[in-house]
C-alpha cells in the first residue's frame, strides 16, 4: 500500500528531524551552561583540583569549602579593580 | 629571541606554522568584505550625510558593527604584525606558572566573557548621553574612530606587554621602563584618578536616586540581597555561583516590582524620598562598611550579581534598537557643538567631546584590568588580539547603543533632564521656560509632556536628574515599552536601568575604594612598614577612611554645589580617565620603541593615539585652569565669585546667597586644583617616556624586561572560530590523545 509506506517515510523524517533538532538544542543547551558556569566561576574549584591531581599528586587538595574561603580571603589581600 | 625556542619534537604543533597565517584570499571571501565595507558605508552616508527629518537608529547599528569587523580584521592584524608579534610557540604566563588559581590558562571565549564584564561599567553609558547634547554625529564618529585607532590599540597592546611580563601591572611597567620619576608619577596620578573616578561616579548614583522613593528602595534592597547570596555561598552551598546569581536576580527584579509598589503607598513615598545630601551621606557611610567587610560577604555576590545585569541589559538594548529600530529626530550636530556654554557640559566640541564621551572610545581605566588580572590567564599569545582588541570592540558597541537610547527621547525632555537645577530651578515650570529659551530648533516643550513621562516612570520629577543615567533609563524605557508591555512597563524598564547602574557604581565604588586604600597602605609601608601588613585590621580602616574621605568629599562638594555639579565636575572624570590612557600609552610606546629598529616604522600605531589624546586632555586642562569664560573655566568662575564676594554683594549668577558663593569659591578652588595636578603628572609621565624612546632611537634599542621565552606545550586557536588549519592541529592534539580539545566537551 503506497499510502502507508509513504506516510512511514514523512513519519519517519519529522522523527528524524525532531531527534536531529533535540541533538541540536541538547548540544547548544550543554554549551550554553558550561559557557555560563566558565565565566561565572562555578568550575574553579574543579580546575583547581585538577591542576593539583596532575602537577603535585603528593600533596591532598584544599577541601571544597576551604578553596572557596582562600579564594575569597585572596581578594580581601590583593583588591582587583573595576571599571568605571 | 624567538630562535632560542625549540618545540619538544615529540609533541604536535603548538603553533600554526607562520607561512600558514598569511591569509589566501578567494573570490568569496573578497566578496564578503566588499559587502561589509560596502553596507558600513552606506550606513555611514545616512548617518553622515543624508538630512531627512528623521534617520532610523538601525544606521548605527550597521556603521558601529560594519566598522569593528573591518578593523578587527584589518587593523588589529597590522598591530599584530608590526607591533606586538606575538609567537605560540612561546608559552603564555598561564602555561609556564599554572598554579590552578591566579594562573590558568583558560578557553579564550571564556576569558573574553571575563575580561569583557570587568572593562564594561557605568562609564561608557553615561558619557555618551551627555555628549549627545552636541548632536549624535559627532559623538557617533569619536566612539567608532576613536576605539578602532584608540581604545582597543590600547587595551590589546597593554594586554599583551603585560603578558609578555608575567602579569604586571601599568603602575609595575611604568616603573620598570620610564625611570623613577615617570613611574612614581604614574603610581600617584592613578592613585589620584581612582579617588575622582569614584566621586563621580558616586555623583551619578546620587543624582540618579535623589528624590526618587522607587529607586531608593530597589536599590537599597540590592544590599540584603547581595548579604543573603554571601551567606549562601560560604555557609549553604559553596561555589554554586550560576545558581545563586539565579536567585539574586530573580530577588533583584522583585525588589523592582516592589519598590514600584511601596513607592505608591503615602509611607513608602515618605519614607524613601531622600533628598540628594542625605543618600550622599549614605553612599559615602556604605562606601565605608563595603570596603572594610570581608569580600565574600558583600563585593563578590554583588560582583556577580552585576556580571548577570551587566550581560542581560546588554543583549536587551542591543536586541531592542534592532527590533524597535527607533526614529531619531536630534540633529545630526546640534548648536551646542561650536558653543562653550551647552547646558549639559561646558566646552567647545574640540576638546571637550572627545573628554566627555571617554570610556566608550578610549578608556584609560582599562588599562588597569589589561594589566593584572587578564594576562595570567590567556592560553595562547595570539589571542590577545581576540580578548584585548575584540572586547573594547563590544565596549564602544555598548556606548553606541546607549547614545541611541538617548538621542531617541524627545530633544526638548533630553535637555529639561540634563539642564542643572540651578537653570530650571528643579521646576516643571522653570524647565519649560528653560529649555524653551535655548532656542533649539524643532524643540518646544510642555509641561504636559513633563508631567506625564514622570508620571508614567513612576518618578516624582524628571527635570534635571543629571548625570546620564536617568536619561539612558528613559530612553530604554522608551525603547522596550515598545516591545514588551507597553506604557504600563515605563516605571519598570526605568527602575530596571537604574538599579543596573546603580549596581556597576556601587560594586566600583566598593572596588575602587579597596585597590586606592591597598596602593596607600604600599606607600605608607614604606615609612610605617606595619600598614604593609594587609591583615592589620587598624591600618587597613584608617587608609579606608583617607580614601572615602577624599572621595567623599568630591561627592559632597558635587552634590551641594549651587552650579550644577555634574556639569562642573564631570569634565574631571574625562580627563583623568583620559590622562590615564595617555599614561598607559606612553608605557606602551617607552615599550615598542625599545623593542628596536625593526618596530620603528609602525611606531605611528601606538605614537598618533597617544599624541592625540595627550592633546585633547591637555588642551581640556588648560582651558579648564585658563579660560577666561567662567562657564569653562574653573579659575576664571573662581574669581568672579571671589570678586563679588569682595564688591559685597550677596547673590551672583546662580548662586541664590553669600554661602552658595563661598561655596562656588570653594569648589572652583578643588576643581582648578585637581586639574593642575593631574595634567602636571600626566605631562612628567609623558616626557618620560618621549626621553626613553628618543634615547632607544639613538642606541637602537633598550633592555627588553620581557620573560624568558619557554616553549609553550599546548595548542588553542587564536580568534573566536578555529581556522581550518587550526581545527587540523587540534585534530592531531586529540588524536595523539594529548588534550581534550576545549568547547563543551570539556567536561
Amino acid at each position: 500500500m503506497p499510502g502507508t509506506t509513504e506516510a512511514r517515510t514523512v513519519g519517519s523524517t519529522t522523527r528524524d528531524a525532531a531527534r536531529a533538532v533535540s541533538r541540536a538544542a541538547s548540544a547548544g543547551w550543554t554549551s550554553l551552561r558550561w559557557y555560563v558556569r566558565q565565566v561565572m566561576g562555578d568550575d574553579a574549584y574543579r580546575t583547581y583540583v585538577a591542576h593539583e591531581r596532575s602537577a603535585h599528586p603528593d600533596r591532598e587538595p584544599m577541601g571544597e569549602r576551604e578553596f572557596w574561603r582562600e579564594h575569597y580571603a585572596e581578594q580581601d589581600r590583593n583588591p582587583g579593580s573595576r571599571c568605571c | 629571541m624567538t630562535d632560542e625556542i625549540v618545540p619538544d619534537p615529540a609533541l604536535p604543533p603548538t603553533a600554526v606554522p607562520a607561512e600558514d597565517l598569511k591569509p589566501r584570499w578567494t573570490w568569496q571571501k573578497i566578496a564578503l568584505w566588499a559587502a561589509i565595507a560596502l553596507l558600513g558605508g552606506v550606513a555611514w552616508v545616512m548617518i553622515a550625510l543624508v538630512r531627512g527629518e528623521t534617520i532610523n537608529a538601525i544606521w548605527f547599528v550597521f556603521a558601529s558593527v560594519c566598522t569593528y569587523l573591518i578593523g578587527y580584521r584589518f587593523y588589529s592584524k597590522v598591530i599584530e604584525r608590526y607591533i606586538t608579534r606575538p609567537d605560540d610557540r612561546r608559552a603564555t604566563p598561564a602555561e609556564t606558572r599554572e598554579d590552578g588559581k591566579d594562573f590558568v590558562p583558560t578557553d579564550r571565549r571564556v576569558l573574553f566573557g571575563h575580561h569583557f564584564a570587568a572593562i564594561a561599567g557605568a562609564g561608557p553609558l553615561v558619557g555618551p548621553v551627555l555628549a549627545a547634547q552636541m548632536g549624535y554625529l559627532p559623538g557617533t564618529i569619536w566612539i567608532i574612530v576613536g576605539v578602532v585607532l584608540a581604545g582597543a590599540v590600547q587595551d590589546y597592546t597593554v594586554l599583551f606587554f603585560s603578558m609578555r611580563r608575567g602579569g604586571r601591572t601599568i603602575g609595575q611597567m611604568a616603573r620598570e621602563e620610564l625611570g623613577r620619576i615617570g613611574g612614581v608619577a604614574a603610581i600617584v596620578a592613578s592613585l589620584l584618578i581612582m579617588i575622582i573616578i569614584v566621586a563621580i561616579l558616586a555623583l551619578v548614583v546620587v543624582n540618579a536616586l535623589g528624590e526618587s522613593p522607587w529607586g531608593v528602595f530597589s536599590v537599597s534592597m540590592t544590599i540584603p540581597i547581595a548579604l543573603f547570596m554571601g551567606v549562601y555561598l560560604r555557609y549553604l552551598r559553596p561555589g554554586k555561583i550560576t545558581e545563586v546569581s539565579l536567585i539574586g536576580f530573580v530577588l533583584l527584579l522583585a525588589a523592582i516590582i516592589g519598590g514600584g509598589m511601596v513607592a505608591d503607598t503615602a509611607w513608602g513615598a515618605e519614607f524613601f524620598h531622600l533628598d540628594r545630601t542625605t543618600i550622599a551621606v549614605g553612599v559615602i557611610v556604605y562606601g565605608f562598611v563595603a570596603a572594610v567587610l570581608p569580600v565574600w560577604l558583600l563585593l563578590a555576590p554583588r560582583d556577580y550579581l552585576s556580571t548577570f545585569m551587566k550581560v542581560g541589559v546588554i543583549l536587551v538594548l542591543a536586541g531592542a534598537v534592532v527590533i524597535v529600530r527607533p526614529e531619531i529626530s536630534v540633529p545630526a550636530v546640534s548648536e551646542f557643538a561650536g558653543s562653550e556654554t551647552g547646558p549639559v557640559v561646558a566646552g567647545n566640541l574640540w576638546p571637550f567631546l572627545f573628554v566627555t564621551i571617554a570610556c566608550g572610545a578610549l578608556s584609560g581605566f582599562h588599562a588597569l584590568i589589561s594589566s593584572g588580572t587578564t594576562p595570567k590567564l590567556v592560553e595562547k599569545e595570539r589571542q590577545t588580539r581576540f580578548i584585548g582588541y575584540g572586547g573594547m570592540l563590544m565596549e564602544s558597541f555598548v556606548a553606541i547603543m546607549a547614545l541611541v537610547a538617548a538621542i531617541s527621547i524627545d530633544r526638548g525632555v533630553y535637555f529639561a533632564m540634563n539642564s542643572s537645577a540651578a537653570a530650571t530651578g528643579g521646576t516643571i515650570e522653570g524647565a519649560v521656560a528653560f529649555v524653551n529659551s535655548l532656542g533649539l530648533t524643532g524643540v518646544n516643550l510642555t509641561p504636559d509632556v513633563l508631567s506625564t513621562l514622570a508620571a508614567q516612570v513612576g518618578e516624582p520629577s524628571i527635570v534635571s536628574r543629571t548625570g546620564g543615567a536617568p536619561t539612558l533609563a528613559l530612553g530604554l524605557a522608551h525603547i522596550m515599552h515598545q516591545l514588551v508591555g507597553g506604557t504600563a512597563m515605563m516605571g519598570f524598564w526605568y527602575h530596571f536601568a537604574i538599579m543596573f547602574e546603580a549596581l556597576f557604581i556601587l560594586t566600583a565604588v566598593d572596588a575602587g575604594t579597596r585597590v586606592a586604600r591597598f596602593m596607600l597602605q604600599d606607600t605608607i609601608g614604606n615609612v610605617a612598614p606595619r600598614f604593609k601588613d594587609m591583615s592589620w585590621r587598624p591600618g587597613v580602616w584608617i587608609c579606608t577612611a583617607i580614601m572615602v574621605a577624599g572621595w567623599g568629599t568630591i561627592l559632597y562638594l558635587g552634590v551641594t554645589d549651587p552650579l550644577g555639579g555634574i556639569n562642573t565636575f564631570f569634565p574631571l572624570f574625562g580627563i583623568a580617565n583620559q590622562l590615564l590612557a595617555a599614561i598607559a600609552l606612553a608605557v606602551v610606546l617607552a615599550i615598542v620603541a625599545k623593542r628596536g629598529r625593526a618596530y620603528w616604522t609602525w611606531l605611528w600605531i601606538v605614537a598618533v593615539p597617544l599624541a592625540f589624546t595627550a592633546l585633547i586632555t591637555i588642551w581640556a586642562s588648560f582651558e579648564k585652569i585658563f579660560s577666561d569664560v567662567p562657564q569653562v573655566g574653573y579659575w576664571a568662575q573662581h574669581r568672579a565669585f571671589k570678586d563679588a564676594l569682595a564688591a559685597g554683594e550677596t547673590s551672583f549668577g546662580t548662586a541664590p546667597d553669600v554661602a552658595a558663593m563661598e561655596a562656588v569659591v570653594r569648589n572652583t578652588f578643588v576643581q582648578g586644583t585637581l586639574s593642575i595636578v593631574f595634567v602636571v603628572l600626566s605631562i612628567i609621565v609623558i616626557v618620560a617616556s618621549v626621553v626613553v624612546t628618543l634615547k632607544a632611537f639613538r642606541t637602537g634599542g633598550g633592555e627588553n624586561h620581557e620573560d624568558a621565552p619557554v616553549a609553550s606545550r599546548r595548542f588553542a586557536p587564536a580568534g573566536l572560530f578555529a581556522s581550518a588549519k587550526e581545527k587540523r592541529i587540534e585534530k592531531q592534539w586529540a588524536d595523539a590523545g594529548l588534550r581534550e580539545t576545549t568547547g563543551a566537551g570539556h567536561h
